[in-house]
């Protein structure tokens, strides 16, 4: 099984944006960039134009840890489209530094994730765009 | 001259066209059914109306359609999306004194077609989103199992939601799926979609039509059925659907703010409320309500609805005509429906094993916290 651990064909892949491209070129070095509030120090992901908390812009690119928790997450069996392999494990990932994004992890039995274990990112080449997925660290 | 106060506002005339998985029937000829219905209903005609609130979901016709198929007077035009929204946005626009009448009307038919017949909103696209392999059960699933883990919540309760309102829309004959009870082994045995929800914690698509009248204290005694009144409303909304991680702590008590102001606005308080027609696009979303909107203390609605108290014959009925679940999900229109249900069972017009005896106050809501909205009204047979 490949909990989605290898690329399949066809998955719908981001296109990255002018506001989103520091991201996604972030991933395809091996980084997990997030925008942050230069005035109130906010993480801010999704990418946007100011601070939610304060309205300033620009926001900086930063590098994050890549270290986090299982927030939340669902075992999909009915995938959305033929390219995912079920079941595979999508989740909202609690990094470190404050702040969330959906990602899938990968490399585990679906069967034993569970909300609250540890997780460290890695990067998934999906041809034109990197992926950011996390996976389970002791 | 005196405006009249939202407790001068009533709903006149309700009424839901045929509803099934699919309709061929195009939706400008569904929704003149649901006008022509609704308006021998409020024993009216077009020269009657003076304000106009309509959708259709595929054809996209609008409220200038339907004011030209009215003979093109001069009409107030409504442009919030139908249900709670549109509601109160007509309930402003006679209190403003823009008009005394309004026919608001939603149709869906022609959507689901093809191998798969996913509905399109059911699929959203975003950079973010969709590389995840998300879909909207899925979105409503990360909300669940963060409840789950904090609150011990049990995959049971779940069921019993889904097999409570399933139930009602089996002994409703004007429900999709009518003449078919479901239990909670129903629920758990069917085929996993995202874990927690089993396929029936999860409302399948249909289609069909709805419209209501909308008109004054004053005029609703000169027209034909029980007016109903709108006791308080409130939209509430927190970005952009889709398209943030969902997330418990910022949205698992959506909904509570706009509740809060209804009770506060309306003088009453949970306690009040007699009949629950809540937004039951997945079963967990209404243990979630029970808890924002006050008739539960958090982690407690799993046990309060394990304990049979949102079936029919239970302290607190909820989707008593078999919601998104059962009676219908048509894209356009269910949100609308919500409202219908809450005056059909004020005025005691559902079926009689779905009537609850002697309601006086009916709360309605719209939407839910996986798509970041969730709107919230309470009816009542007395303003
Ligand atoms: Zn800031």
């Amino acid at each position: 099984m490949s909990y989605v651990s290898a690329p399949a064909e066809g998955r719908p892949l981001p296109v990255p944006t002018e506001l989103s491209a520091p991201h996604w070129d972030g991933a395809r070095e091996g980084r997990l960039m997030v925008q942050q509030c230069p005035v109130c120090e906010a993480y801010v992901f999704i990418p946007r134009r100011a601070c939610p908390q304060c309205l300033a812009e620009p926001l900086e690119w930063v590098e994050s840890s890549g270290k986090g928790t299982i927030y939340s997450y669902t075992i999909i069996h009915r995938p959305p489209h033929p390219a995912f392999e079920p079941p595979f494990c999508a989740a909202i990932i609690a990094l470190e530094e404050g702040w969330h994004m959906l990602s899938n992890v990968v490399g585990t039995d679906p069967a034993t994730i569970a909300v609250g274990q540890a997780v460290a990112v890695e990067f998934l080449d999906c041809g034109e765009v990197t992926l950011p997925v996390f996976r389970r660290v002791n | 001259m005196a405006l009249p106060s939202l407790s001068d506002v009533a709903i006149v005339a309700v009424h839901n066209t045929r509803q099934a998985r699919q309709i061929d029937e195009p939706e400008d000829s569904l929704m003149l059914g649901a006008f022509r219905a609704v308006m021998v209903e409020a024993g009216i005609g077009p020269a009657d109306i003076d304000g106009i609130s309509a959708h259709g979901w595929t054809s996209g016709i609008n409220g200038s359609d339907v004011i030209a198929w009215l003979g093109g007077h001069p009409c107030w035009n409504g442009v919030h999306y139908p249900g709670i929204a549109s509601v109160m946005e007509a309930a402003g626009a006679i209190m403003a004194g823009q008009c005394h009448t309004v026919l608001m009307g939603a149709a869906q038919s022609g959507a689901h077609r093809g191998r798969t017949h996913t509905a399109p909103w059911t699929r959203p696209e975003n950079e973010f989103v969709a590389c995840w392999g998300m879909f909207t059960p899925a979105h409503f699933a990360l909300i669940a199992r963060r409840h789950m883990a904090l609150y011990g919540t049990p995959v049971e309760a779940l069921a019993e939601v889904a097999a409570a309102i399933r139930s009602n829309g089996a002994v409703n004959p004007e429900a999709v799926f009518f003449g078919k009870p479901v239990t909670r082994e129903d629920v758990l045995n069917s085929r996993m979609i995202a874990d927690p929800f089993h396929l029936l914690d999860c409302a399948m698509t249909s289609e069909g039509g709805s419209a209501i009248v909308m008109t004054t204290r004053e005029r609703a005694r000169d027209m034909g059925g029980e007016p109903i009144y709108i006791l308080a409303g409130a939209l509430e909304r927190m970005g952009q659907a889709y398209v943030e991680p969902p997330l418990w702590d910022r949205f698992g008590m959506m909904g509570a703010r706009a509740a809060a102001g209804c009770f506060e606005r309306a003088g009453l308080t949970p306690k009040d409320v007699d009949v629950c027609e809540f937004y039951d696009p997945f079963s967990f979303e209404i243990i979630r309500q029970l808890e924002a909107y006050g008739f539960c203390q958090p982690g407690e609605a799993a046990g309060f609805v394990l304990d049979g108290n949102i079936r029919i014959d239970g302290s607190l009925p909820v989707a008593t005509n078999g919601g998104l679940m059962s009676f219908s999900h048509a894209g356009a229109v269910q949100n609308l429906q919500k409202v219908i249900a809450g005056v059909q069972q004020l005025r005691g017009l559902l079926p009689p094993q779905l009537t609850v005896k002697g309601a006086e106050v009916a709360m309605i809501s719209n939407n839910g916290s996986g798509a970041v909205t969730c709107d919230v009204m309470l009816l009542g047979k007395t303003a």
